[in-house]
């Protein structure tokens, strides 16, 4: 009785403290809103972004250890989705100047208020949840890594659509005046709902499942374990968060066009989860956020500079020649990255305190003994 | 279409494809023996490529020379990117090796765009493949003949080493079981280390006659054709080498058909070449002859 | 018609090739409720593979499964696991990466009843569901003595732990007949005997048919009631550990292996 009573109350009490600490992030995004500026923001607001992409992408990669290409390709997918739907009408017709969009799309937008452009979120989300499910069937019908071929296949021939299907992309041009709705609000929000959901999903018994599936595909399947639908699962949430990802990114910066979801995005995203440990959700939210800044601060190893009476020119690329040597020496040296697969729990935080707690109870006690 | 027209394509396709045949079995040789993506392979691809372009233009010299110095090199790169990235990651979870293979492909990549820069450069071709040859009514470049034929050439050598030569024999064995050619007293390290070995001089010989093909090389020129012919490799089933000849023949003319058939499609070129992959993977993930690779439990 | 029988796995006429090999022919074997029988054989005679085709792993080129009069044969093997037979690995298959306790869930998976949907928003349903299995995972644990590991990653325990968990798994499964796969590989003369006690035990307490194979022949005598033996595919005698003891083909098939 009394085990259980304790158990209820714990059980409460994370859900209390988790429900503290996004009433702490709003407040704390309120107060940003008012006193930080447009540039700030933006970074704080496209490392929210970052975060949903990278917690997802996790979910597959890392904790269902199947090794997925495709994030740019569902962003993608979001990115237009949200772009036909909000763009204004009048723009359309301005943006469209060789070729006109096809119809309903050219006869209608959606407002910019709140609630239609948290409908064409859903959208974007859902449009990528369904590239997924088309990719996972012939995907995991078999063991193997035919996942990272056919979803770098999949983002590639997205690609060509975006710049071929003129009347639905406008092609390599892409889209401009974007209305920006994509406020600190509804940045930061997604990437709340994303790390429960995802890590709801992770510790749940699908969760198990997919995890199981991780270990020892052979043995999971032994256990009981529909590894195709595991597979599915974890792939097709996945991809709705990177729809909604890429479907936040464009009215972030206003604009769209096929470049910005190329094969580099999935690579940077690759990065974030691998630094933070595959397979830990707290992980890939801490270096996904501070990617987004770190890619701000780096952009100085861009630049032009002289060192001694070297002169080097502003070397547009050279932050990924570092960045990729990292993913190789992160590999071989440190494979789990730097949470592994440990997450950051408020049970980890109490045991920690309780600890701690105890040492110092143990230490008043040595000292109180020796003392006397 | 013409007749003329159609020579044309022809040839056009099969020297295409019999270069996707020379990279997706460096492809499928790795994949044969490791189960890993080298996706660094078509890195490897425009390595050679450029090894070539500094010994003709910079080092003046002559063009056979440079060519096989830089296939010999190239050789060596990819020796080492063995060596130093994945031999670390081999026992290590495979998703590891996989991400290793992205990180040293983005790395070449990135490096080629730092050090000699985004700008294509002009490939010098030698005389033999610039000169136009006329077959019936058609007139045809001397690459789409050459092309062909060295390739098959090389494939021959290959199959030579493969079946008639000791080494050869380890590799199939390394292939069939790693850890029982381990156990007995194979040095299953050097086996792989020749076979990356003769991979990438696959891959160096078909990015020197890819640049005489196509004659501007850029640090990204072996994105494309590496995925074609890793799809190559798919549809012909991952692991054969007969498969991935006959993969990368039908690949390269699907491709050159298929845009010369309905110029309308050109744009979606390279989509329609992913699109047919994830067909194959619908319909035959084992490929034309690839067998289902039984796991041992 | 024996209809006193009841028998709960059948295995009719299976036969496996795999290219120009014949790994496992015409094998045939009865398995009635809460017996305990024995695989026996030369390294390579083709136990593994039988135990494949029972669990679905690979499908017999062709005979039939039954598990319970019901025909099972090529069946997925989720779907064999599900439908009451479990099984552990000649070489230790943890899932190595998650907790002990974590592994004896996954088992748990094959009945879990709420929507994907109610796990992924945690609902109130999902959340009693999750309780009551993880309460019996932890009960599982204490009967079979693991509950100190509960916590501890499955890959950092001891390999005698190791393969009790992984025998603790595949009773979480809560199987009809559990495959034991060289249960005793690995383990000196004291740690078999008790796993000779050990496997006795849960046949009892968890009402379980047991079919194993096993190299140990002081294990298998020991607490099979029946064996079989194979030798290149075929099986070539079966009867009570006596019987097998005295069998010149037995005898002939171990010392030509072992008598070079």
């Amino acid at each position: 009785m009394g085990k259980h009573f304790f158990a209820a109350l714990r059980r409460h009490l994370n859900t209390f403290l988790t429900l503290m600490l996004v009433g702490l992030l709003f407040l704390a995004l309120r107060w940003a809103n008012t006193r930080l500026d447009d540039f700030t923001l933006r970074i704080l607001r496209t490392g929210a972004v970052y975060i949903v992409a990278a917690v997802s992408y996790n979910l597959i990669n890392g904790i269902t250890g199947q090794f997925s290409l495709g994030p740019n390709g569902f962003m993608a997918l979001g990115g237009y989705v949200v772009a036909l739907l909000m763009l204004p009408v009048p723009q359309k017709q301005f943006v469209w100047f060789l070729e006109p969009l096809i119809w309903p799309l050219n006869s209608f937008s959606f407002a910019s208020t709140w609630y239609f452009f948290g409908l064409s979120l859903l959208l974007a989300g859902l449009m990528g949840a369904f590239g997924a499910f088309l990719v996972g069937i012939p995907s995991f019908r078999l063991r193997g890594d035919y996942l990272a071929i056919a979803t770098f296949g999949f983002g590639e021939i997205i690609f060509v659509l975006a710049n071929n299907l003129i009347p639905l992309t406008n092609g390599p041009l892409g889209m401009k005046g974007i209305p920006e709705l994509a406020s600190v609000y509804w940045c930061f929000g997604w990437a709340v709902i994303a790390t429960l959901v995802v890590s709801n999903i992770a510790n749940s018994s699908y969760g198990r499942a997919m995890k199981a599936v991780r270990d020892d595909e052979v043995a999971a399947e032994a256990m009981g374990v529909n590894v195709f639908q595991a597979k599915m699962l974890a792939f097709v949430v996945s991809g709705f968060f990177a729809g909604v990802a890429g479907g936040l990114l464009v009215p972030l910066i206003t604009t769209i066009s096929p470049t910005l979801f190329t094969f580099t995005m999935t690579f940077n995203l690759l990065i974030i989860i691998v630094l933070g440990g595959l397979g830990s959700i707290t992980g890939s939210v801490i270096t996904a956020f501070s990617f987004a800044i770190a890619s701000e601060v780096l952009r100085a190893v861009e630049s032009p500079m002289n060192i001694g009476p070297i002169h080097i020119p502003g070397i547009a690329g050279m932050r990924m020649v570092v960045f990729s040597a990292l993913l190789v020496l992160l590999m071989i040296f440190y494979r789990r990255g730097i949470f592994g697969q440990f997450e950051l729990s408020w049970d980890w935080i109490r045991s920690l305190l309780t600890k701690a707690a105890g040492e110092e109870v143990r230490k008043k006690w040595t000292r109180g003994k020796t003392s006397s | 279409m013409s007749l003329e027209t159609f020579i044309q394509q022809l040839t056009n396709g099969v020297s295409l494809g019999s270069l996707y045949a020379l990279i997706a079995i460096g492809y499928t040789m790795v994949y044969g023996i490791l189960r890993l993506i080298n996706f660094a392979h078509s890195d490897i691809f425009m390595v050679g490529a450029y090894f070539a372009f500094y010994l003709i233009a910079v080092f003046r010299l002559p063009w056979l020379l440079s060519a096989i110095l830089a296939v010999a090199l190239t050789a060596c790169v990819g020796m080492t990117i063995d060596r130093v990235a994945y031999r670390p990651v081999r026992n290590a979870p495979r998703i590891s090796a996989l991400i290793t293979a992205v990180g040293v492909s983005f790395f070449l990549e990135n490096l080629g765009l730092v050090t000699v820069g985004a700008r294509p450069k002009p490939f010098q071709r030698p005389e033999l493949m610039a000169k136009v040859v006329r077959i019936g009514p058609a007139a045809i470049s001397g690459v789409s003949i050459w092309v062909p034929i060295l390739s098959i050439g090389l494939v021959i050598i290959l199959l030579y080493v493969i079946y008639r030569t000791k080494l050869g024999m380890a590799m199939r064995s390394v292939a069939t079981d790693i850890d029982t050619t381990r156990l007995m007293g194979v040095n299953v390290d050097t086996v792989i280390s020749y076979t990356f070995a003769i991979g990438s001089a696959l891959a160096a010989a078909g990015g020197i006659m890819w640049a005489c093909k196509y004659p501007q090389i850029n640090p990204l020129m072996g994105i494309y054709p590496g995925w074609k012919a890793f799809t190559a490799a798919v549809v012909g089933g991952i692991g054969n080498i007969t498969g991935a000849m006959i993969g990368g023949f039908l690949i390269g003319l699907i491709e050159i058909m298929a845009v010369a058939m309905f110029p309308s499609l050109s744009g979606y070129r390279d989509g329609i070449i992913f699109g047919l992959l994830l067909v194959f993977l619908l319909v035959r993930p084992t490929g034309i002859l690839g067998e289902t690779l039984k796991e041992k439990v | 018609m024996d209809t006193g029988k009841n028998i709960v796995l059948k295995l009719e006429h299976l036969t496996i090739k795999f290219g120009g090999l014949i790994a496992v022919n015409d094998f045939c074997l009865e398995i009635e409720k809460g017996e305990l029988v024995g695989l026996i054989g030369p390294n390579g005679a083709g136990k593994t593979t039988v135990f494949n085709i029972v669990t679905g792993q690979y499908e017999p080129t062709s005979g039939t499964v039954l598990l319970e009069g019901r025909d099972i044969t090529g069946w997925r093997p989720h779907l064999i696991a599900a439908s009451g037979i479990a099984r552990t690995f000649q070489n230790v298959r943890l899932f190595t990466g998650m907790s002990v306790l974590d592994n004896v869930l996954v088992s748990q998976h094959l009945r879990l009843r709420s929507p994907f949907l109610s796990a992924a928003l945690h609902l109130p349903d999902y959340a009693r569901e999750e309780r009551h299995v993880r309460a019996k995972a932890m009960d599982l644990l204490e009967r079979l003595e693991l509950t100190p590991f509960a916590k501890e990653l499955a890959g950092n325990l001891p390999y005698g732990q190791q393969r009790r968990l992984e025998i603790a798994r595949a009773l979480s499964t809560n199987p009809k007949l559990l495959l034991l796969d060289e249960p005793a590989a690995g383990m000196n003369p004291e740690e078999t005997t008790r796993l000779m006690r050990f496997i006795c035990r849960i046949r009892d307490e968890f009402s379980l048919t047991i079919f194993l194979i096993e190299h140990d022949m002081r294990l298998v005598m020991g607490i099979c009631e029946r064996i079989r033996v194979i030798d290149y595919g075929i099986s070539i005698a079966e009867g009570v550990p006596d019987e097998i003891r005295r069998d010149s083909r037995v005898i002939a098939a171990y010392l030509g292996e072992g008598g070079e």
